[in-house]
């Protein structure tokens, strides 16, 4: 009998669990995808999918839910760490995550935001700043930059009348019940395997019960940004970064020894 | 259990506490606070959730949260931060999950003041958030009453998946009267089959507001219009003094329902054949017991704390076919019993108006210095 020719066969990249088999509906280049995906890959690795309840915000993701294969709540516009704390404190044994953009979170839901680090409530937020309103057609939001044009900043975000970008994660890493806040940008391969990492360590941060976890992801939107998917890339990293700097703002010790 | 002298807010704190509620939500307003500060050490002690939100908007939405898990959740507020809750109040009746409210109504509009009043008639009873939705009003009228309508409160919402609020206003809040406690109940042990708590074993589970398809939104709309009609068959609440042979009839809610109680028994002792009809479900509305009154009747005095706001619910069941009058005391003010008795006189001795409208009447009346305001 002939011995067959071994052909070994490994699985590389595959659709996580934890994602639904849902074509997408955001723009080409957008990066939401990308922040779904990562959230689902590392959801996976910890086999949590049976034990996470996503609350989805007002915006380009208000439909998160259906990308994902896990229970999901949909928030009124800013609300999703209110509600977010509702659910942990009933359910304090399930990991419970919030995905915002900046009108919802730094905006509208400024408030909310806010109080869910202040009070350190052991979820995780991961935070969307693609520094303009995607959903309602491109207006300003409270990330976008100087000088940066909308289509309710025409002539570019006048901090003079139109006020200046806020630094969220800055912000909320002032706060004692802050556990581990950081930011990442979607850009290249490089800094979405950085984001995963930091994905992957704001759910340790929930799992060790180690205060409020929030993970900025500096994302893209070629659309209302009015550049094609590349150059959005590009724009992001000349305009974006300097702005909001890619880092560690607070990280609990807690995580001694931890490893992403 | 024996009879205890209670505080209002207090008793229907303990009740909801007694009634198996698994976490409380709220934000410190008067004349409501003592319910909050109950629960802030009940709660703990008996391992339950409690926590004092930022706002009254984050309150509703951690209510909303925890009402989508299935718990037996709640919050409770006064006026101006049940304004603040009409956005979440509005989601969870788009979720169709159940929730219970307490509101200790006070004076407004605006800050208004902290005296007792029944101005959030129409933002509870007729809407307040946006779109088509209808909430289960109960009105208590003593603290044995508020003990008994917040536990029913929490069977009511999950029976039917819709918010349920307790209109009490700082009157029923803040007095002390005999009262009992219910026993204490178990907690819930089964989750509801719409639960969102980790698809463990199961399929995903979604609770959204969001029907951005129009032709579901418009199913969605009569599904909740048919589970309130089912309310309207089953839940409707009221009581009847002195009917039997009435031929005037008070109609009041609450506190001016009780006082309005003296003033009739005052009447009856003057020979005067009226009774008390008293709304406790303000909604749903009785409406089929009004127009069943309307037969016997010779005439209705309406009697609120607020500047008729239920008075026009009324005006829709009689539909000009017998006399109405109306008088209220607003703002914060509690009308003392001798003001509808003179109200009485006046309904059952001068020539009836069956037409027009009473809230007109009643305030000509002031302004002509026909009532005198104590």
């Amino acid at each position: 009998m002939d011995t067959p020719v071994q052909t070994e066969i490994q699985t590389v990249y595959i659709r996580p669990a934890s994602l639904s088999h849902t074509p997408s509906h955001y723009c080409p280049g957008c990066t939401h995808g990308i922040a779904h995906r990562l959230i689902a890959e590392v959801m996976d690795e910890m086999d949590i999918r049976e034990r996470t309840i996503g609350v989805a915000p007002v915006g380009c993701s208000v439909f998160a839910y259906n990308y994902f294969d896990f229970d999901w709540v949909e928030a009124a516009h800013g609300r999703a760490p209110a509600m977010a704390t509702g659910i942990k404190r009933v359910l304090p044994d399930r990991f419970v995550f919030t995905y915002q953009g900046d009108g919802d979170l730094a905006s509208i839901g400024m408030s909310e935001i806010m109080h869910v680090a202040g009070r350190g409530e052991n979820i995780t937020t991961f935070f969307i700043n693609n520094a303009i309103y995607g959903m309602t057609g491109g207006q300003m939001a409270p990330t976008t930059l100087p000088g940066q044009k909308t289509t309710s900043s025409p002539h570019g975000r006048d901090v003079e009348t139109m006020g200046y970008p806020l630094h969220m994660a800055e912000v909320l890493s002032k706060w004692d019940g802050a556990g581990y806040i950081v930011r990442r940008s979607l850009h290249d391969p490089k800094n979405i395997r950085l984001a995963k990492k930091a994905i992957r360590t704001a759910f340790e941060v929930q799992k060790r019960g180690l205060g409020f976890s929030m993970v900025e992801l500096l994302s893209t939107c070629p659309t209302n940004w009015g550049v094609s998917a590349q150059e959005a890339l590009t724009w992001l990293v000349e305009h974006m970064i300097p702005v909001y700097p890619l880092e560690d703002f607070k990280v609990t010790s807690g995580l001694d020894g931890f490893r992403a | 259990m024996a009879k205890e002298f209670l505080e209002g807010n207090f008793a229907m704190a303990e009740a909801a506490v007694r009634a198996g509620v698994e976490a409380y939500f709220g934000y410190p307003i008067t004349p409501q606070t003592e319910i909050l500060e109950w629960m802030s050490h009940r709660m703990p002690e008996l391992k339950r959730a409690f926590l004092q939100a930022e706002s009254e908007v984050a309150a509703i939405n951690m209510v909303y949260g925890a009402a989508c898990t299935g718990a037996r959740v709640m919050s409770s507020s006064s006026s101006p931060g049940v304004s603040l809750m009409m956005e979440g109040l509005s989601y969870i009746a788009g979720t169709e999950v159940p929730a219970v409210l307490i509101d200790v109504v006070r004076g407004g509009p605006g800050l208004g003041n902290i005296a007792p009043s029944q101005g959030d008639y129409n933002q509870l009873v007729h809407g307040g958030g946006h779109g088509d939705y209808h909430p289960i009003v109960l009105a208590p009228a003593s603290v044995q009453e508020a003990i008994d309508l917040t536990v029913l409160a929490f069977d009511l919402a999950e029976k039917y998946r819709n918010i349920c609020i307790v209109m009490a206003d700082g009157s029923i809040g803040q007095m002390m009267e005999p009262a009992e406690l219910p026993e204490m109940r178990p907690l819930r042990t089964i989750t509801p089959d719409w639960a969102v708590d980790g698809c463990l074993n199961r399929p995903q589970r979604i609770l959204t507001s969001i029907l951005i398809d129009p032709t579901l939104e418009e199913i969605y709309n009569h599904k909740i219009l048919d589970t309130w009609y089912r309310i309207q068959e089953n839940e409707i609440r009221y009581k009847e003094y002195y009917l039997d042979d009435a031929e005037y009839v008070v109609i009041g809610f609450g506190t001016a329902g009780r006082i309005a109680l003296t003033a009739v028994r005052n009447a009856r002792l003057e020979g005067i054949k009226v009774g008390l009809f008293r709304p406790i479900s303000v909604s749903p509305f009785p409406f089929p017991q009004l127009e069943e009154l309307i037969k016997t009747t010779q005439g209705f005095l309406v009697t609120e704390m607020n500047t008729g706001q239920m008075l026009e619910d009324v005006r829709m069941a009689v539909k000009g076919r017998v006399p109405i009058e109306f008088y209220a005391r607003v703002g914060g003010i509690v009308p003392y019993p001798d003001e509808i008795l003179g109200e009485i006189r006046r309904l059952v001795h001068e020539p009836k108006s069956p037409g027009g409208d009473p809230r007109r009447r009643w305030m000509q009346r002031l302004k002509d210095g026909v009532i005198t305001l104590s």
